[in-house]
């Protein structure tokens, strides 16, 4: 599809704000493209998410942690996805049929080149997508100035609070958990006045969005959710969430945020059982119903999943992993390019580790997002240079 | 569309930003974001600015701390408080929370318990019992954090010395600890109760040294697992970073490997020796045991260490006092520390001269607490009328509660730690050790606020289990008869109504009823901003 048809064809509709108090929420235009990024907080273990089974220091590194060689024999073997890369077995039900459908590609060596390998300051830095060294706004997040140069895409964030990524954007960007189905308290009257409160004050906006969402979305929900429960998730899991994100994605946004904790995996992470393996089973079946639920929609849809930085290369004493650096980002949809590991590569040595210890990182994650930001919206250079302030924008041409 | 809001944007935040503390703006056009007040005189002898002092001071007002205040004068009355001898509760809200499990069992046997407990479900073969037993386990779990909660919050709502309780929090959330990691679930009521509070005045590095030896960080941040020849960097690193000195502040990565050695060897008692404590214990050459800290000579490395350009001498468990002596009398521990509590206390953007002053108490008075809270409670920033600090969920909580049932206990505390869950702020629930963001802005997104109206009518409203056993039927208090009625009381007629601005007095006056009434005045910009 032409990603640049939405452009002009959004420009002309009217989209000053996605809610009106009264009303319903309006639906964002049809057949544009759909943007969710999950963020996994907490510094995921991707070496034993994709499996570099093709290392031997990958096994001499992880005496107890490392998945085994693919092996038709063995259930708990990693799940072969060329000659050099593996799945944790977890989400061989959930991962893996996509992969197959080229629907997922992963980013090994991707992240930040922030050096802290402080969890709070390298989400803090992705969050605010500025170079390393440069404090410029410090609550200024990149996809909040991505929203900014977008019309007709309305944005959300699916968690309690709003993320740093989309914090000072010149409107509201909503925000609501949909860990439960959320609910309406007040009736219009009320909720009339109490926005009322906040009218001419710099609350305005969010407190108006924050009484409009629950009545518009509960509504929504109670109708869809019906449809969309098949296979009834438990209401804990991953999945139940990004079912009714898919809900809301459909139909009236069109770039969204959630983020996935837990991962900090410094003891007894385990293999392919254990906390890390639970993690990324929800993790892969939320995402493997996100797919399913969206429908056709999905079809329009690309997916980021990524994590402040990856994990020490070599397991700790305690059987788990330190903060580390490089990592891998994943990337999912209907019509993107996957089946295929992108971006740059090298042999995983110990020779080729970063400071002896971690990946490095050689696809720098604003560079990435950036050439995927421009193929899917059509931005120019300039713009990206608003997204990602000095990126060197790098098109994998996976979207 | 170009970039150009953005920019508006950025500008008029800053425009926002550079006129705090909202006295400087004095002489300039009011900014023009916040509510409008019709200013009255000052009634019963509190101006605004006293009203407005008293509300950053504490969690929030109650008519016991307005008699107090009446009756010392602000000099006195914070004199008092920090002296912090004062933790007085009601009888009914002491013998509540003396009543609860995590407080009142020795910590051992606790752990004891706790262990058993999940040792008795491992040990169930699978099956229908199991599921039993898992439900069983996932109840008794839940209790341990919920009563917890329950103490730290009927402290922060009952608690006479305000400024004491919110220093409690606020160490709570400085020294953050995760509930649902490992057994921390156990420890976090004796953190709330035996390690912060009785130190939340006292000397900085002291609260350092009490946290640092403490079940629930030394498991929290995986100290326990740091042992010579098998370390973790996890709270070596964090000790720095969030705790002591602040991220950019010129410690470096062979700083946190050198403090990490320091630390090899601090962990916890093993259950063994803890289950008989006090008998028996033959405590080896080196090694130091206090309640159930460890310091296990064996496992440290006794190497010299040379951190923050020093050379710390192996000498086992003294090396840890050297290390942290050392980075409080960094400048840099001073400012940082006066800066987040400036920052929870007075002004998203505290002016730096404040927070200069603040650092120089501290590093005259070798990091005391009260003092520095002195410079800071004594500042013009801290009386300045018309704040622009939103409140956090817990603040908004305590503060809703304290003028809403002013001083009345409530029977059930368990609703509270819900709510506070459901706004995103629960006690011992950050999961990563940073806590809970101090700036107004991680609070005010349009679920925060959706959120903080649905609560303000759940408190507003009077409908709600405050008063309700476990098994739904009313306790036999008298439980107040549905909505509260906050307008016809002294302390919204002395504390609040002077200061109301036209929207929120426009919004109270087309209240329907006492419930909604109270719906709105807990929702109003005029409560939420301090």
């Amino acid at each position: 599809m032409n990603r640049r048809e939405f452009l002009l064809a959004a420009a002309g509709a009217a989209a000053a704000s996605t809610l009106s108090f009264s009303g319903r929420l309006f639906a964002a235009p049809a057949n544009t493209p759909r943007f969710l990024l999950v963020f996994l907080r907490g510094g995921y273990d991707c070496n034993n998410l994709l499996v570099p089974y093709g290392s031997d220091f990958y096994y001499a590194s992880r005496p107890t942690l490392a998945i085994a060689k693919p092996d038709a024999n063995n259930p708990d073997s990693a799940v072969a996805l060329d000659a050099n890369w593996g799945l944790n077995p977890v989400v061989r039900d959930s991962l893996y049929p996509l992969w197959q459908k080229k629907q997922l590609a992963f980013i090994p060596f991707a992240g930040t080149n922030d050096l802290s390998r402080s969890h709070f300051e390298t989400q803090d830095h992705i969050e605010r997508g500025e170079p390393v060294g440069v404090s410029g706004n410090y609550r200024s997040g990149f996809l909040a100035r991505l929203s900014g140069l977008l019309t007709g895409v309305p944005a959300i964030a699916f968690t309690d609070n709003l993320p740093l990524s989309f914090q000072g954007a010149a409107r509201d960007i909503p925000n609501i958990a949909l860990k439960a189905d959320p609910k309406a308290h007040f009736n219009e009257r009320q909720a009339a006045i109490l926005a009322g409160m906040y009218k001419g004050t710099s609350l305005a906006q969010a407190s108006a969005d924050g009484l409009a969402l629950p009545q518009s979305i509960s509504k929504d929900l109670r109708d869809e959710m019906v449809a969309a429960s098949r296979g009834a998730p438990s209401a804990h899991n991953f999945a139940a969430e990004t079912r009714r994100i898919a809900t809301l994605m459909r139909d009236q946004y069109r770039l969204g945020f959630v983020d996935v904790g837990g991962w900090d995996t410094h003891v007894n992470q385990g293999s392919t059982k254990g906390g890390l393996a639970n993690n990324l089973k929800n993790l892969g079946e939320g995402l493997a119903a996100y797919a399913d639920a969206l429908g056709d929609a999905w079809n329009d849809t690309t997916v980021v999943v990524l994590s402040e930085f990856g994990r020490t290369f070599r397991e700790n004493g305690d059987r788990g992993t330190d903060h580390g650096h490089g990592t891998v980002h994943w990337v999912l949809g209907g019509k993107i390019a996957g089946g295929q590991i992108a971006g740059e590569q090298m042999a995983v040595t110990q020779a080729n580790l970063f400071q002896n210890r971690d990946y490095p990182i050689l696809n720098d994650y604003r560079d990435v997002l950036g050439g995927m930001f421009a193929r899917l919206w059509g931005l120019n250079a300039s713009q990206l240079q608003t997204v990602f302030p000095q990126a060197k924008a790098r098109d994998l041409r996976l979207v | 569309m170009p970039a150009a809001p953005i920019r508006r944007r950025s500008l008029a935040l800053g425009l926002l930003l550079t006129c705090l503390p909202a006295l400087a703006c004095a002489g300039q056009s009011t900014p023009q974001r916040m509510p409008t007040s019709t200013v009255t005189a000052k009634v019963d002898g509190l101006s605004l600015s006293d009203i407005a002092w008293l509300r950053r001071d504490g969690f929030g007002l109650d008519n016991a701390t307005l008699a107090r205040y009446r009756q010392l004068g602000r000099t006195r009355f914070l004199d008092e408080q920090l002296a912090g001898g004062d933790d007085t509760l009601p009888p009914q809200v002491a013998a509540q929370i003396r009543a609860f499990p995590v407080v009142n069992t020795p910590l051992p046997e606790l752990w004891a318990d706790f262990r058993e407990r999940q040792k008795q479900y491992k040990d169930t073969p699978a099956g229908p019992a199991k599921d039993t037993a898992k439900k069983a386990l996932a109840q008794y779990r839940r209790g341990l954090e919920q009563q917890a909660a329950q103490a730290e919050l009927l402290h922060a709502i009952y608690g006479g010395d305000q400024l004491k309780e919110q220093l409690v929090w606020f160490w709570l959330n400085h020294f953050s600890v995760y509930a649902n990691k490992g057994p921390v679930r156990v420890f976090a009521a004796d953190y709330e109760e035996n390690v912060i509070r009785p130190r939340a005045l006292g000397k900085f590095k002291d609260l350092v040294m009490a946290t640092l030896k403490s079940p629930a960080m030394l498991v929290f941040l995986d100290n326990v697992h740091n042992v010579k020849d098998k370390t973790n960097e996890n709270y070596a690193r964090e000790l720095m970073e969030l705790h002591m000195l602040g991220v950019d502040s010129g410690y470096t990565q062979a700083d946190v490997q050198q403090l990490m050695r320091v630390l090899t060897g601090a962990g916890i008692v093993p259950p063994r020796l803890a289950a008989r404590e006090g008998r028996f214990a033959r405590i080896p050459p080196g090694v130091v045991r206090e309640g159930l800290f460890q310091f296990n000579s064996r496992q440290h490395d006794y190497g010299d260490k040379s951190f923050l350009g020093q050379t710390i001498k192996g000498s086992g468990y003294a090396e840890i006092e050297q290390a942290v002596d050392l980075i409080t009398q960094q400048p840099a521990c001073a400012h940082f520390v006066s800066q987040q509590l400036a920052e929870y206390f007075i002004a998203d953007k505290p002016a730096p001269a404040l927070v200069d002053a603040m650092a120089q108490t501290f590093q005259r008075t070798d990091g005391d607490i009260a003092q520095v809270m002195r410079t800071m409670l004594l500042s013009k920033e801290a009386a300045a009328v018309g704040g622009h600090k939103f409140k956090d969920p817990t603040r908004f909580l305590v503060s809703a509660m304290r003028l809403t049932y002013d001083g009345q206990p409530i029977p059930n505390a368990v609703p509270l730690v819900n709510w506070l869950r459901q706004m995103g702020e629960p006690l011992y629930g950050r999961i990563t050790p940073d806590g809970w963001p101090l700036d107004s802005a991680s609070w005010t997104g349009s679920g925060q606020l959706s959120k903080r109206f649905d609560f303000a009518r759940v408190i507003g409203s009077g409908r709600n289990r405050l008063f309700a056993d476990d098994s739904g039927a009313n306790a036999a208090n008298d439980p107040p008869p549905g909505a509260p009625d906050l307008q016809g009381s002294t302390l919204y007629r002395d504390a609040i109504a002077p200061r109301l601005s036209d929207a929120t007095r426009d919004a109270l006056a087309k209240a329907k009823s006492p419930m909604e009434w109270n719906t709105f005045l807990l929702s109003s910009p005029d409560f939420n901003y301090r």
